[in-house]
């Protein structure tokens, strides 16, 4: 039932036509080589999921896509009606925010603090509150704007992180996926507000995923990576792909044995 | 212009106040009120990046930068003071920035190599360290007016600065990395705001003096977080603390004859007691 949902969702979604091209990626730290030659094509209403085991360079390749870590290869945006392709316009949800939990910063603050130049602990304009709140309506989080950051639980503050990501609207959003300090529920509402904004703005998603069995339900398209890209795909293909099971068999006896232990 | 201000201080009822007395007294009321806010706006953002050793150290800086200046023979050290500690700044901004030890080691040894050399330094040749004492300690009743002009120009500055670059400064503060996905230089807001920081704290250092100095930046700012949610009532609370600390210590002073720097320390340190005790209801 719910897959069929979601197999209808996809059809409607997307024009499909615009695409974050990521070609021959390689990012070298230090003479240890973390990524080489990775080629990747992410369609605009899609989200794709990045999974891999550990150390497999996931957060290396977002890193490296935003930029913030030297990479060699190239990253373009071709748009859907054929104009110049360009950088894209990036957002980034981070798999956690290292939070000073008592400082007096609201989630008004933070918006303020990111998109206006008027000073945040001076000047509130209507027009700027109104908008902060639109813009976390989008993730159903409009309840939230006065509540201090370090107030929030787990999930709330990555629904506000989303929030802000979309703000100004992303060619291409990067989300990690947080792996600790949400609860099912949260995790839940939150892939469920991520599919619904690939929806209605038609968004190219990057989502690097730690948790296969939540993400296997959201994700559009798989990748499998482990220092490159050993498999693409509907997420049945990649999870049933021969490098999938090279890959993951031996962590999945160490997660059985682990569960085994505890139960 | 002074005038004007000991014209209104006559409405007071306080007999220093009254025509023709104590000039220095109405001299320092005017410019502890100039400098307390100062002190709180920059506190603020000190407090929520766990900057409190970092502009300590920086009141180290300026002390050897006032050494250096003694040595080359300035009457008023202030300027080479003022260079030395922005290139203090700037260099320990840099190293903590491309190295990875823990902010607390490096401000660890830049702030004892700072005391070391200032005291190295004015003390060559057998010299006293005595004409020093006075930036450690401070005499905020020491003041004049052309100094207190030259201070509201300063609070000026900085309010100016602040209405420019808090929210950038804020942004790189919640989270660098978020910052820096939105194409924020971290580390130039960083030296930005250390810069700030460094002239304010030299440039006051002989009327506050370099031992109570972070106090004056630091316990306004604490006690205010802990009665504010937002930013806004975190500025609100870190100036009236400031203010009423200021004035109520200031006038505390004179009549119980203390330095008047430490009194204010010791008002502004039972307001953060309070406010302390008192957090859970505004959590």
């Amino acid at each position: 039932m719910e897959n069929r949902h979601h197999i209808s969702r996809r059809a409607a979604s997307g024009c499909g036509l615009c695409c974050t091209k990521i070609e021959h990626f390689g990012v070298t730290i230090g003479n240890t080589p973390i990524l080489t030659d990775v080629n990747l094509h992410i369609h605009c209403g899609e989200l794709t999921a990045i999974i891999g085991p550990n150390g497999a360079g996931k957060s290396t390749l977002i890193k490296a896509i935003l930029g913030e870590i030297s990479h060699t290869g190239t990253i373009s945006y071709v748009q859907a009606n054929g104009g110049p392709s360009h950088t894209p316009v990036m957002g980034y949800v981070p798999q956690s925010l290292k939070l000073d939990t008592t400082s007096p910063t609201s989630v008004l603050d933070l918006f303020l603090a990111c998109r206006s130049h008027l000073p945040a602990w001076l000047i509130h304009s209507r027009k700027q509150v109104n908008s902060v709140r639109e813009r976390l309506s989008r993730v159903k989080a409009e309840h939230l704007i006065d509540r201090r950051l370090g107030a929030l639980s787990g999930g709330e503050l990555q629904r506000v992180l989303l929030a802000l990501a979309l703000d100004p609207m992303p060619d291409l959003l990067l989300l990690d996926e947080p792996v600790s300090g949400i609860d099912q529920n949260g995790l839940e509402l939150f892939y469920e507000t991520v599919s619904e904004l690939r929806r209605t703005y038609d968004l190219s998603i990057i989502l690097v995923s730690h948790d296969l069995d939540m993400v296997k339900n959201y994700a559009d398209r798989m990748v499998l990576l482990n220092k490159t890209v050993l498999s693409v795909g509907t997420p049945d293909e990649v999870l049933q792909s021969e490098s999938f099971y090279k890959v993951f068999s031996l962590e999945w006896q160490k997660q059985w044995r682990s569960k085994g232990g505890e139960g | 212009m002074i005038d004007i201000w000991y014209k209104i201080l006559e409405v007071l009822p306080f007999e220093w106040a009254q025509e023709g007395q104590m000039i220095f007294m109405k001299n320092a009321l005017l410019a502890v009120i100039l400098l307390t806010p100062l002190f709180a706006l920059l506190g603020t953002m000190i407090v929520n990046n766990n900057m409190a050793f970092f502009s300590d150290a920086l009141g180290h800086g300026a002390f050897t930068g006032v050494a250096i200046g003694g040595l080359m023979g300035f009457i008023q050290p202030v300027g080479s003071a003022v260079v030395f500690s922005l290139l203090f700044a700037f260099l320990i901004a840099l190293i903590k920035h491309r190295s990875s030890y823990s902010s607390d080691t490096i401000i660890g040894v830049f702030s004892s190599t700072a005391v070391a050399l200032g005291i190295f330094l004015s003390t060559i040749g057998g010299k006293s360290f005595a004409k020093l004492n006075s930036y450690l300690v401070g005499d905020i009743l020491s003041i004049t007016p052309g100094e207190i002009g030259f201070l509201f120009i300063l609070l000026m500055v900085v309010l100016a600065f602040w209405l420019l670059f808090f929210n950038r400064l804020l942004f790189v503060s919640i989270n660098p990395s978020l910052a820096g996905s939105r194409g924020i230089s971290t580390f130039w807001y960083e030296v930005l705001f250390s810069c700030a920081v460094a002239v304010a704290v030299t440039v006051s250092m002989s009327w506050i003096g370099l031992l109570v100095i972070n106090s004056f930046l630091v316990l306004p700012a604490a006690s205010a977080r802990n009665v504010s949610r937002n930013q806004r009532q975190y500025h609100f609370w870190a100036v009236i603390f400031s203010l009423f600390s200021g004035i109520v210590g200031l006038i505390l002073s004179y009549y119980i004859e203390t330095a008047s720097g430490s009194t204010i320390i010791l008002v502004s340190s039972g307001i953060f007691f309070i406010t302390f005790a008192l957090r859970r209801k505004f959590a």
